[in-house]
C-alpha cells in the first residue's frame, strides 16, 4: 500500500472568542490516498470549508487558527513550513477548485491569462510552451472551441465552463492533491453530472488524490470513494463510501441520510372534481435588450413563451426546470410582480392581469408568494409579529387583532409565540422560511406560490420544510404552485409537474406517471442527471424520526 | 457604478475583434454621444437663458449703478443699443441662432468678445484643476490602497486621520496658512497671481515662473479633493480583497504584490474612476475661493464677477463652456470605463 498525499491527524481549528462554539474543528483524522476520492460531508457550518483553508494555509489568521494536529501532505508537515514555502506548494501541488465560478474567476482578465498564471508562478516556461500548455489544458477539460475560450473573460462563457476552467486551472501543475470545495453546487442538474464525470475521468488519468467537499449524499454517491462525516466540527463516522451510504451506524448520519428525499413520487391524488383556482392561459414574457435611442437592439429573449396551466383547489403543481428556463418568470408573472406581454392569469375566476392597480391590491391577498432567500426576503429590521401582521394591516385588518392572529400562525408554522417579538437574524434558515411561510399564510391565500423555497436549505432542515408545507397544504386545502430546480423536492410534494426548457413546458403530467416514464428527451436527460440516481437511501425511517 | 448616460451596456459573446474595429467603434460611439450632446446643450442654454431674464436687474442697471445714475433717455438709449428693450422670445432667438454660429456675443463689461476672455481663462483654470486632480487622484488611490493593505495598522491609522483633517479643513483656511507659511514667513512662494507682471520672463523662464505661481494652489486644492479618493480607495480596496477570486489567486500560490497589482487593484478601481468623472467635471467650472485667494484668473472667479455685473453673454458663455466640458468628460469617462472593466462595452 502506497503511503496518503494527505494524512491529518487530530486537527482542531479555534474560533474567535464569542463564537457557537470554540473550535470549529474538533479532532478530524483523515487520510487521502493517490487516486482516491474523499468525500468529506457536513452541513453548513460543520467546519468542512474550514478544513480545506487549513490545509492550504489560507484560514483568515488569526481570528481563525490551527490550534492543534497535524496536516501531513507527501510526509510533509505543512503547518511548520513558512508562507514562502507554502506558496510554492499552493497551486502547484496541491490545488484547489471552488464553489462559485461565477465569482472565482477574476473579471477583469481572460480565461487564458488566468490559467497562464499558475504556469508563469510555478514553471520556468516560455510564454509560447505557456500558451500551448493552456491550450491543451483547455481541451483536456472539454471546453469547445480552446483558442477563442483563451480570449474570453468568465463573463462571456457559461457557468459549467467556467467551473471547467477552474478545473482546467487546478490541473495546470499536475499536482498531487486536489482540493474541491462544494465544486458542482451552483450548477444546474445535467452540467453537474458532467463536471462530475470530467473529475473522475481527469482523477482517473492524473492519479490525483482528491479531497471533495460536499453537502449533497446525491454526489457522494456519484463520486465518493471513501466518505469523512462532520457534524459541527466532530467527525461522526468514516467508511467506504458503500458503507456509509448503505449502513450508515452513527445517528447524525442516519438522520442526514434519512431526510434524503426519495425518488418516490406521492401516490396520485384526484384531483378532476376540485374547481380550478388558478388558471393560467397564454402567458408570453420577452425581455427587451437594453439599449440607447440610437444604437441598434441586441435581440430578445423570450423568457416565457405561450404558456398555459391550471391549478386545482388543494393541488400542488411544480414547476421545474434548469437556470434559463423560465421558472421564476412564471412565478413572477402569476403573481403580477412582473407585467406579462400578453395572456391572462386567472384567480378565482378573475383576471389579475386585467385588474386595475386598486382592484390588483385587493387580489393580492388570494395569491401570495414564499421567496427562495429566507434571509434576503424578511426585512432586518422589523419583529417578526410585524413582519407577518403587515400584509393583513395594509389591507385594513385591525392591527392588534393581526398582531394577535400573527402569533397563532407563528404557532401554525411550528415556531414558539416567543418568536414574535425577535429580529429575523435570531433565526436559523429554517426557521426564518418558517416566518416567510406564516407571512403568506397571513393574508388566507387561496395560491401559495413558492419559488424555489428550500434550495437554501440544509437537506435536513429542507425536509422538515417540506414536511411542514404539506401539512399545511393539506390542513387549510391550499393549492400551490411549487417551483423548483430540484427533482427530488418534487418528487415529494407535488401532485402534478410541468417541465420548462427555454421558456417552453416540454412536458407536463401526474409526477409519478412522468417520474416512471418521461416521455421527452429532455425529461430524460433531467431525470438521468439526478445526483446518486442508482443509490436508493437506505429505508430508516423508524430511526431517523 | 453606473457609467454616464450613453448607457454602456454588458459586452456580449463573441468578444469584440482587432484593434481597427475597436477604433471604429470607438469612433461611431463618439458621434452617437455627440449627436445625443446636441439637445442636452440646447436645453441647458435655453433653460439658463430665461432664468437669467427672470433675475431683476439686467447689465445696463449694473452699469449705471457703477456710473452712480443717469437719466431715464440714456439708460433707454443704452437699453436699445444692447437690444435689451425687445421681447424676451426675440431676445433669445438671436441668441441663439449667434449661438449656433459658435458667436458667444460681446461683453459689454470687459469691452471685448466673450470668446476671447473664456479662451484665457480656461487655460488657467485647466491647468489648475487638471493638475490638482491628478495629483490628488494618484496620491489618494496609492495612499488609499497602502492604509487598505494595512488596515487597521498605525499606517493605516496616520493615513486616514491625515486624509480626514484635510477633508474637514475649509479651503479658504487651508490657502491662508500655505500663504501665511511659504509666502510670508519662509518667502519660498509668490503670494499671489499667475505669473509675475513686472519680470517680463519669456520661454521656459516665463514656464518656471507659472509653475511657481500654481504650486501653493495646486496644492490646497489637491490636499483637499485627495482625501475623497483616499478614503474611496481604501473602502475599495478592502472589498475587493474579500472578494473570491482573490482567494483564487492566493490559492494558485500568488503573493500579495502580485495580488494587488493583477487582481485587487483594476477592480478597485471602478468606483474610484467614476468619482473622478463626476468631480471633473464641476470642478472645472473653477473654484471661486481658491481663484479669488490666490488672484487666479480663472474661470471660477470670472462667473463671480460677471453674476455681480449682469455680465448676460459672459454668463451665457461660461454656461455653454461647463455644459460642453460635462459632455466631454461624462464621455471620457465611459471610454476610461469600457477600458478598465472588460464586462461593459460601448454601445
Amino acid at each position: 500500500m502506497t503511503d496518503p498525499v494527505l494524512d491529518i491527524r487530530g486537527l482542531r481549528i479555534a474560533l474567535p472568542k464569542g463564537a457557537d462554539r470554540p473550535f470549529a474543528l474538533s479532532g478530524l483524522d483523515l487520510s487521502v490516498n493517490p487516486g482516491e476520492i474523499v468525500c468529506l460531508v457536513g452541513e453548513s457550518g460543520s467546519g468542512k470549508s474550514l478544513t480545506a483553508g487549513a490545509i492550504m494555509r489560507l484560514l483568515p489568521e488569526p481570528h481563525v487558527r490551527v490550534a492543534d494536529g497535524s496536516i501531513r501532505f507527501e510526509g510533509q508537515d505543512l503547518l511548520a513550513l513558512s508562507e514562502r514555502e507554502m506558496k510554492q506548494i499552493r497551486g502547484d501541488r496541491i490545488a484547489q477548485i471552488f464553489q462559485e465560478p461565477m465569482t472565482a474567476l477574476n473579471p477583469q482578465k481572460t480565461v487564458g491569462w488566468q490559467i497562464d498564471e499558475v504556469l508563469r508562478l510555478h514553471t520556468g516556461l516560455g510564454r509560447k510552451a505557456r500558451r500551448a500548455r493552456v491550450l491543451e489544458l483547455l481541451d483536456l477539460v472539454h471546453i469547445p472551441d480552446p483558442r477563442s475560450v483563451y480570449h474570453a473573460y468568465p463573463h462571456q462563457v457559461s457557468g459549467g465552463q467556467r467551473q471547467r476552467v477552474m478545473i482546467a486551472m487546478a490541473l495546470a501543475c499536475e499536482p498531487k492533491l486536489i482540493i474541491a470545495d462544494e465544486p458542482t453546487t451552483a450548477l444546474d442538474v445535467t452540467t453537474q453530472l458532467q463536471i462530475l464525470k470530467l473529475i473522475r475521468e481527469l482523477q482517473e488519468k492524473e492519479g490525483a488524490g482528491i479531497l471533495f467537499i460536499t453537502h449533497d449524499f446525491g454526489v457522494v454517491a456519484e463520486i465518493a470513494d471513501r466518505v469523512v462525516v462532520l457534524s459541527k466540527g466532530e467527525m461522526v463516522e468514516q467508511g467506504t463510501a458503500a458503507e456509509v451510504l448503505n449502513r450508515p451506524k452513527h445517528p447524525y448520519t442516519r438522520a442526514l441520510i434519512g431526510a434524503i428525499p426519495a425518488l418516490v413520487p406521492p401516490r396520485p391524488r384526484d384531483f378532476r372534481d376540485a374547481p380550478v383556482v388558478l388558471r393560467a392561459e397564454g402567458l408570453v414574457k420577452t425581455f427587451a435588450a437594453r439599449g440607447s435611442l440610437i444604437s441598434g437592439k441586441r435581440a430578445p429573449v423570450t423568457a416565457v413563451d405561450n404558456l398555459s396551466f391550471t391549478l386545482r383547489r388543494g393541488e400542488t403543481l411544480g414547476v421545474v426546470g434548469e437556470s434559463g428556463s423560465g421558472k421564476t418568470t412564471v412565478s413572477r408573472i402569476v403573481t403580477r410582480l412582473l407585467e406579462s406581454d400578453c395572456g391572462a392569469v386567472e384567480v378565482d375566476g378573475t383576471d389579475l392581469l386585467a385588474c386595475s392597480p386598486r382592484e390588483l391590491r385587493e387580489m393580492r391577498r388570494h395569491i401570495q408568494m414564499v421567496f427562495q432567500d429566507p434571509m434576503a426576503s424578511l426585512n432586518p429590521r422589523k419583529r417578526v409579529e410585524d413582519l407577518i401582521a403587515q400584509g393583513p394591516i395594509v389591507h385594513g385588518a385591525d392591527p392588534k387583532a393581526a398582531r394577535a392572529r400573527a402569533r397563532e400562525l407563528l404557532e401554525l408554522v411550528e415556531l414558539s409565540p416567543a418568536a414574535a417579538t425577535r429580529y429575523p437574524h435570531e433565526f436559523s434558515g429554517g426557521q426564518r422560511q418558517r416566518i416567510g411561510i406564516a407571512r403568506a399564510l397571513a393574508m388566507e391565500p387561496k395560491v401559495i406560490v413558492a419559488d424555489e423555497p428550500v434550495s437554501a436549505l440544509d437537506v435536513s432542515v429542507q425536509a422538515q420544510v417540506l414536511k411542514l408545507l404539506a401539512d399545511l397544504r393539506d390542513r387549510l386545502d391550499l393549492s400551490v404552485l411549487f417551483v423548483t430546480h430540484d427533482l427530488r423536492v418534487a418528487a415529494q410534494l407535488c401532485d402534478r409537474v410541468i417541465v420548462m426548457q427555454k421558456g417552453r413546458i416540454v412536458e407536463t403530467g401526474v409526477t409519478a406517471e412522468l417520474f416512471a416514464a418521461p416521455s421527452h428527451p429532455y425529461t430524460q436527460q433531467l431525470l438521468a442527471s439526478i445526483p446518486g440516481r442508482g443509490w436508493t437511501p437506505p429505508d430508516l425511517a423508524t430511526d431517523a424520526a | 457604478m453606473t457609467p454616464g448616460p450613453g448607457g454602456a451596456t454588458v459586452r456580449a459573446w463573441p468578444p469584440s475583434g482587432t484593434p481597427d474595429m475597436q477604433l471604429t467603434q470607438v469612433l461611431s460611439y463618439a458621434l452617437r454621444r455627440l449627436l445625443q450632446a446636441v439637445p442636452v446643450v440646447i436645453l441647458i442654454m435655453v433653460g439658463t437663458f430665461l432664468l437669467l431674464k427672470l433675475a431683476p436687474g439686467d447689465t445696463v442697471d449694473a452699469l449705471v449703478g457703477d456710473m452712480g445714475g443717469a437719466d431715464a433717455a440714456y439708460i433707454a438709449r443704452l437699453r436699445a443699443e444692447y437690444g435689451l428693450d425687445q421681447p424676451v422670445w426675440v431676445q433669445l432667438g438671436r441668441y441663439m441662432a449667434k449661438l449656433i454660429q459658435f458667436d458667444f456675443g460681446w461683453s459689454f463689461v470687459y469691452e471685448q468678445p466673450v470668446a476671447a476672455i473664456l479662451w484665457e481663462r480656461l487655460g488657467t483654470t485647466l491647468m489648475l484643476m487638471g493638475t490638482s486632480l491628478s495629483l490628488a487622484f494618484s496620491i489618494g488611490v496609492g495612499l488609499g490602497a497602502i492604509a487598505a493593505r494595512r488596515a487597521y495598522s498605525l499606517t493605516d491609522n496616520a493615513i486616514s486621520t491625515l486624509g480626514l483633517i484635510f477633508y474637514a479643513t475649509p479651503s479658504f483656511f487651508l490657502s491662508l496658512m500655505m500663504i501665511l507659511l511659504f509666502s510670508v514667513k519662509l518667502g519660498w512662494l509668490p503670494v499671489s497671481g499667475l505669473s509675475d507682471v513686472a519680470a517680463f520672463y519669456t520661454g521656459w523662464d516665463h514656464v518656471l515662473d507659472v509653475a511657481l505661481h500654481l504650486i501653493m494652489p495646486t496644492a490646497a486644492l489637491s490636499l483637499i479633493y485627495l482625501s475623497f479618493y483616499l478614503r474611496l480607495m481604501r473602502a475599495s480596496v478592502l472589498e475587493v480583497a474579500d472578494l473570491d477570486f482573490v482567494r483564487t489567486a492566493r490559492a494558485k500560490g500568488a503573493g500579495e504584490t502580485r495580488l494587488m497589482i493583477h487582481h485587487i487593484m483594476r477592480n478597485a478601481l471602478l468606483p474610484v474612476v467614476t468619482l473622478l468623472g463626476l468631480q471633473f467635471s464641476t470642478v472645472l467650472g473653477g473654484s471661486v475661493v481658491v481663484e479669488t485667494i490666490f488672484a487666479l484668473p480663472g474661470l471660477g472667479q470670472l462667473a463671480y464677477q460677471s453674476v455681480i455685473q449682469r455680465d448676460m453673454n459672459m454668463l451665457m458663455g461660461i454656461i455653454f463652456l461647463c455644459a460642453i466640458i460635462v459632455v466631454i468628460v461624462n464621455f471620457l469617462t465611459d471610454l476610461l470605463y469600457a477600458r478598465l472593466d472588460s464586462r461593459i462595452a460601448l454601445k
